[in-house]
């Protein structure tokens, strides 16, 4: 009865918390807009099967290249296929797929630099020589190699984004358990006689949690970059899903007299960005966490 | 000292040497060899045996890797499949052409970064601080095919002052680069600037606050010499090795912009080595990109050393 009572206050304090950094984040004009734009496109990307007006892979000769009207709010495309549509459909596979694919990179990345951190040695020397290899091969040539590989499904996708922008988390999880690690409560806990296993759960992440989870939020604006580059380059989602990558990239060559498929889904996928950029920066400055003066690998 | 620098070579030499492993395993690993993957459906029969005889996939995979390691060392690295010519014929003009855009772009990113960074910082939270940053955030999270696209889409189709997209061939004069690559600048040199003039600032401010800035400034130092004298050499020697990544991260932004505007120069070659599963020119691409993304640091390394004459005596930081 007694140990529920705790567990009951400790999830009632981590509530409050969060409430708190989420107070403080909104307190700023930027980071509530940030939030407001996040927030926005997740209950978009949530509603907009059941709002869509039209049917988005429906192809009509007769609606070809319509420019903005009471029916088609933002016109339509080359293939008659309703823009405004598409755009609003077009937030769910970048937000699901980079979603988890941050996921990913932060629990890999993350536990790895963590253990790095804590062993050294060796093994630290190595897996950081592997990391700075990793980091120097361009994003863009190994994420190309593994989907024209591996091909462009989800599975592929997700997974091969979670591992490509873990290494940089890796760098981050590993300096800021560096800082901890000579603490006192380290010490006694490895006088205590517990496993590393032990002080990584119970003394190491609860203190480089804030740092790494930072980094995750600036991973996933950038990976959301990364995915829509890929499905720019066609190298993406294929066809006919909307996503707005692919819809710039299809608009582009006939936006000299159909500029509005091609603003249209701009206006989605920077809004987007921008909102989650905000809101990193914004969930860094309430945690007390300077990001300005980081490169961004 | 010279003991330091040649540590630091190593090092990048041994980054080196992993990246040529990754690629190589990378290319074995995933399913499909180069010849199967180059000529898909027609891989069976004389075709594939020529092709396997031709790269030499009939020899053990680590026999291979030392042949092609030391081949890549002496400067060569093979043939391409699909141009059926030396791959070092095909990077030459190449090579050339982004180098070209890259400095350019360098040229005119870093002095306006260090400009918008300074009084950004100094004007810190007053009117050219907030104006100049809210375009910087703007410009340095928009990714560079929207950017690109916008300029395209402004400049070039409403405005009608400059070409949309350029049609060079890859071996083009000097003079004919010059004229066709203003809007390729414009939007690498964008997002290069605002990333750096970010670094800028939030590195003359912690100087700022320094106590020998409050020193000068409780000396009498008159405002403009303390700036010149005692805060940017301080401020902008750790922001050197940031700006060496962010470049080395840009890398990636100039394939997708090189694509935007047909420009020919590495980072199409990079596409369309991809397209056409051309893989031992991608793994010649590979090698090459890391080979800048490794010198670029060395050099921001090797600067920061002899700029700051503390790390001279200083073992190397980790």
């Amino acid at each position: 009865m007694e140990s529920n009572l705790i567990t009951e206050d400790k999830q009632k304090n981590k509530l409050e918390k969060a409430f708190e950094i989420l107070k403080t984040m909104a307190s700023k004009p930027s980071g509530l807009i940030g939030l407001t734009i996040v927030l926005f496109h997740v209950i978009l990307a949530l509603i907009s099967p059941y709002i869509a007006p039209y049917d988005y892979k429906a192809i009509s000769p007769n609606t070809m290249l319509l420019a903005p009207s009471a029916e088609h709010w933002f016109g339509t495309d080359s293939l008659g296929r309703d823009v405004f549509t598409r755009t609003i459909l077009g937030g769910r596979t970048a937000l699901t797929v980079t979603f988890f694919g941050s996921l990913i990179a932060l629990l890999w990345g993350g536990l790895l630099g963590i253990f790095c951190g804590l062993v050294g040695g060796k093994i630290d020397d190595v897996v950081m020589r592997v990391v700075d290899a990793f980091l120097s091969i361009p994003w863009i040539l190994a994420m190309l190699l593994i989907v024209s590989l591996l091909g462009t499904s989800t599975e592929v996708l997700i997974p091969a984004l979670g591992f490509f922008y873990g290494k940089g988390i890796v760098r981050v999880a590993r300096a800021a358990t560096h800082d901890v690690i000579a603490k006192d409560f380290i010490v006694s806990a490895r006088a205590r006689g517990h496993s590393n296993m032990s002080i990584i759960w119970n003394e190491i992440i609860p203190n480089v949690r804030d740092a790494i989870l930072v980094e995750g939020a600036m991973r996933w604006s950038w990976m959301l970059l990364g995915f829509s580059s890929l499905s720019f380059l066609g190298f993406g989602v294929s066809p006919p899903t909307p996503d707005w990558g692919l819809m710039i990239s299809n608009a582009r060559g006939l936006m000299s007299f159909a500029y509005w498929s091609v603003i249209a889904p701009i206006v989605g996928l920077s809004s987007l960005i921008i909102g989650i950029n905000l809101t990193a920066d914004a969930f860094a400055k309430a945690l007390g966490i300077d990001r300005s003066t980081k490169a961004p690998v | 000292m010279l003991l330091l620098i040649l540590k630091r070579i190593g090092l990048g030499l041994i980054t080196l040497f992993i990246v040529s492993l990754i690629t190589f395993v990378g290319v074995e690993v995933l399913p499909g060899d180069a010849c199967t993957t180059y000529l898909e459906r027609e891989a069976y029969g004389a075709a594939l045996d020529a092709c396997i005889k031709r790269l030499g996939l009939d020899i053990p995979a680590y026999e291979r890797y030392l042949d092609w390691a030391s081949n890549v060392v002496r400067g060569d690295f093979g043939y391409s499949l699909s141009g059926e010519m030396p791959i070092n014929e095909v990077l030459g003009p190449r090579v050339k052409n982004s180098l070209v855009l890259a400095s350019v772009s360098i040229l005119i990113g870093i002095p306006l970064a260090i400009v918008l960074g300074i009084i950004t910082a100094l004007w810190r939270d007053k009117l050219p601080d907030i104006m100049i940053s809210t375009i910087t955030i703007f410009s340095m999270t928009i990714p560079e095919f929207i950017s690109a696209t916008l300029l395209i889409l402004i400049v070039a189709i409403w405005l009608g002052w400059l070409p949309g997209i350029v049609i060079i061939p890859s071996d083009a004069t000097f003079y004919e680069l010059l004229s066709n690559i203003i809007l390729p600048v414009v939007a690498i040199s964008m997002i290069m600037t605002a990333h750096m003039a970010r670094m800028v600032r939030s590195s003359v401010i912690q100087v700022m606050a320094s106590d020998y800035v409050q020193m000068a400034i409780l000396k009498g130092v008159p405002y403009w010499k303390m700036v010149f004298r005692h805060v940017l050499p301080n401020a902008l020697l750790p922001a050197i090795n940031v700006v060496a990544l962010t470049i080395a991260w840009l890398l990636g932004g100039v394939v997708v912009t090189e694509v935007v505007f047909n420009y020919p120069g590495l980072g199409r070659l990079v596409i369309e080595s991809i397209s056409n599963r051309d893989l031992p020119v991608v793994q010649a691409l590979a090698i090459i990109l890391a080979s800048i993304y490794v010198g670029i640091n060395l050099i921001a390394d090797l600067m920061t050393l002899m700029l700051n004459p503390r790390l001279k005596s200083l073992q190397i930081r980790k």
